[in-house]
């Protein structure tokens, strides 16, 4: 497969006082393509993202997006170059409305120049969060408070604003956790309407969901890449099992 | 809510600033001078809580931004006899040089530390004014009244010891205030302001360089002090090390939660409420402070929102 390669990991190492939370991971994404990571609790996918998205400095190794080094640039200024990131613990703002946490990334893809901060076209802000709210489904919603909405909502809110920043990559970590069945099947097609437009990087527990959506999967366990390639690779690689059951029952 | 600003806002605030402009033809002096002093200290109250009220950060050194506008403008009337206009400018511009500097180094820290440093700094800036008390004359004051000329604007001189000169004066500070927050409230930055107070990490994540947000924050709120600081000089003449205690750092705080914060109404209703309750109390008895310690309780039980807060929340959620 001759496509661009959007962002790549090299050696990428992070310690947290002695415990290798990331080693030496080498992971390569496409452009376009949707990439699943999983592994055990504590396997380091968190940690993995959190090195990608910028929330937390390496130890060691380099990350490259487009081609150009971002290893040592801040989290907005990764947010700002494409790379997105939705929170496993819904982090939203409670207190305020749907429109205005879907408007405050509408708001940050248009600003641009010292103006912009002061006056910005309050309708194009306007046009722009209800196009992500309704891309979601929370039309409904747009002026209820965000700490109101019920959990399955929240998740779908979190995703809005990722959207809202017009992502080139969108690291979604664990989405579908706490959503019940038909919650998480209409998920599932949003995520594919979104990998239409974006790159997609998926961390996510339940199989099933991996299995649909991801065209290859990373498998990660303490810390390090133990395994890599299409689901159904995957499904029959024997270290994964190994990892996942904790025996040779594969054997 | 809507970014757009409405047109009740705009008439309520609006209103405000005209009402004050009217009162002064209906007040008797002794409040005349009254409402005169609170609208300088309400400047000082609006820029506090552009840092508390909408970026959630807690300050207890804001006496030093008072201070600098107050010493800003009162020493350079003193010792190179400024008029009004450039020695305000000079108040203004020290406390927003001032701000910057302090802010690149304080807004590193969040939370507890934050109030903190901002505490050290602010007694580092009380000393210092002590310390050089040979040029500051901090422990005894200094007076400017005499040495200050009249203001004088298209060959008609206003002399500052006219109570109708010193209310004018001290409006229009506080109209010009009133109308930037509105304006920053409503703008874009101003949204950005909001977020920060209610998620930091989240507004990080959503390509906001943070500390660039809440160092303008901390610059516009210092120099709005400061601002307020050098009118203060200006038209009650008197400039003391006493602005830059820890007193003058509580009091916009005080002022700020009374009428409620991440409200534009609240801090202007907070200090006239603060101003009057001390005015009438010391009246009626010598331990004036235990009333308001009361009145103060009895907020903090009923209203922990503030005046206008619990107000926004019952009745007017519309209110900015």
């Amino acid at each position: 497969m001759a496509a661009v390669t959007l962002l790549e990991t090299l050696d990428l190492s992070k310690n947290f006082e002695g415990l290798q939370a990331v080693q030496n991971v080498e992971l390569r994404i496409p452009t376009g393509e949707i990439r699943a990571v999983i592994g055990p609790n504590g396997a380091g996918k968190t940690s993995l993202v959190s090195l990608i998205s910028g929330r937390l400095r390496p130890t060691a190794g380099t990350v490259r997006f487009k081609g150009e080094d971002i290893s040592r640039l801040p989290a907005w200024d990764r947010v700002n170059r494409g790379i997105v990131y939705t929170f496993q613990v819904t982090s939203l703002y409670a207190n305020l409305t749907c429109y205005e946490n879907v408007a405050l990334a509408v708001q940050r893809r248009m600003m641009g120049g010292l103006l912009d901060r002061l006056i910005l076209g309050e309708n194009r802000i306007t046009q722009g969060t209800e196009l992500a709210l309704s891309q979601v489904g929370l039309t409904e919603d747009t002026h209820r408070r965000a700490g109101d909405l019920p959990y399955g909502h929240q998740r779908l809110l979190e995703v809005a604003m990722g959207l809202a920043l017009e992502p080139e990559l969108l690291i979604l970590d664990e989405p579908t956790q706490g959503l019940a069945l038909d919650e998480i099947t209409n998920f599932c097609e949003l995520i594919r309407a979104i990998s239409k437009r974006a790159t997609v990087l998926l961390i996510e527990h339940n199989m099933s969901v991996v299995l649909e959506l991801a065209e290859r999967i990373t498998v990660m366990d303490r810390g390090m890449v133990i395994a890599e390639g299409t689901p159904t690779e995957i499904e029959q690689n024997v270290d994964v099992q190994r990892a996942y059951l904790g025996t040779d029952a594969a054997a | 809510m809507n970014r757009r600003i409405s047109g009740k806002v705009l008439a309520l605030h609006l209103g405000i600033i005209v009402l004050l402009l009217v009162a002064q033809f209906v007040l008797s002096p002794y409040h005349h001078t009254n409402v005169a002093r609170i609208m300088v200290f309400a400047t000082f109250a609006l820029g506090y809580n552009i840092l508390l009220g909408y970026t959630g950060l807690l300050s207890l050194g804001h006496a030093m931004f008072f201070a600098s506008g107050i010493y800003g403008a009162g020493l350079t009337v003193f010792y190179f006899q400024f008029g009004a206009i450039e020695a305000f400018a000079t108040g203004v511009l020290s406390s927003l040089v001032l701000g910057l500097v302090f802010g690149l180094i304080a807004i590193r820290t969040s939370g507890v530390s934050f109030l903190i440093v901002t505490l050290m700094f602010a007694q580092a800036a009380f000393l210092s004014i002590l310390y050089f008390n040979e040029i500051t004359l901090g422990d005894q004051g200094i007076v400017i009244s005499q040495v200050l000329q009249p203001f004088e604007l298209w060959g008609t001189e206003y002399p500052f010891s006219d109570p109708s000169v010193k209310y004018n004066a001290a409006l229009l500070l506080f109209g010009v205030t009133f109308i930037i927050c509105i304006a920053l409230v409503y703008s874009p930055v101003g949204r950005v302001l909001v977020a920060i107070r209610e998620n930091e990490a989240r507004t990080r994540m959503l390509g906001y360089n943070t500390y660039k947000y809440k160092l303008v924050s901390l610059v516009i709120s210092a120099t709005l002090s400061g601002a307020a600081g050098a009118m203060y000089a200006l038209l009650f003449s008197y400039i003391g090390s006493t602005f830059a205690s820890i007193q003058y750092s509580i009091f916009p705080l005080l002022w700020t939660l009374v009428g409620g914060m991440g409200t534009l109404i609240g801090p202007v209703l907070g200090t006239g409420l603060m101003f009057y309750l001390v005015d009438i109390s010391s009246g009626l008895t010598e331990s004036h402070l235990i009333v308001v310690g009361v009145v103060l309780v009895g907020l903090v039980l009923w209203f922990p929102k503030g005046v206008m807060g619990t107000i926004r929340e019952k009745w007017l959620t519309w209110l900015p």
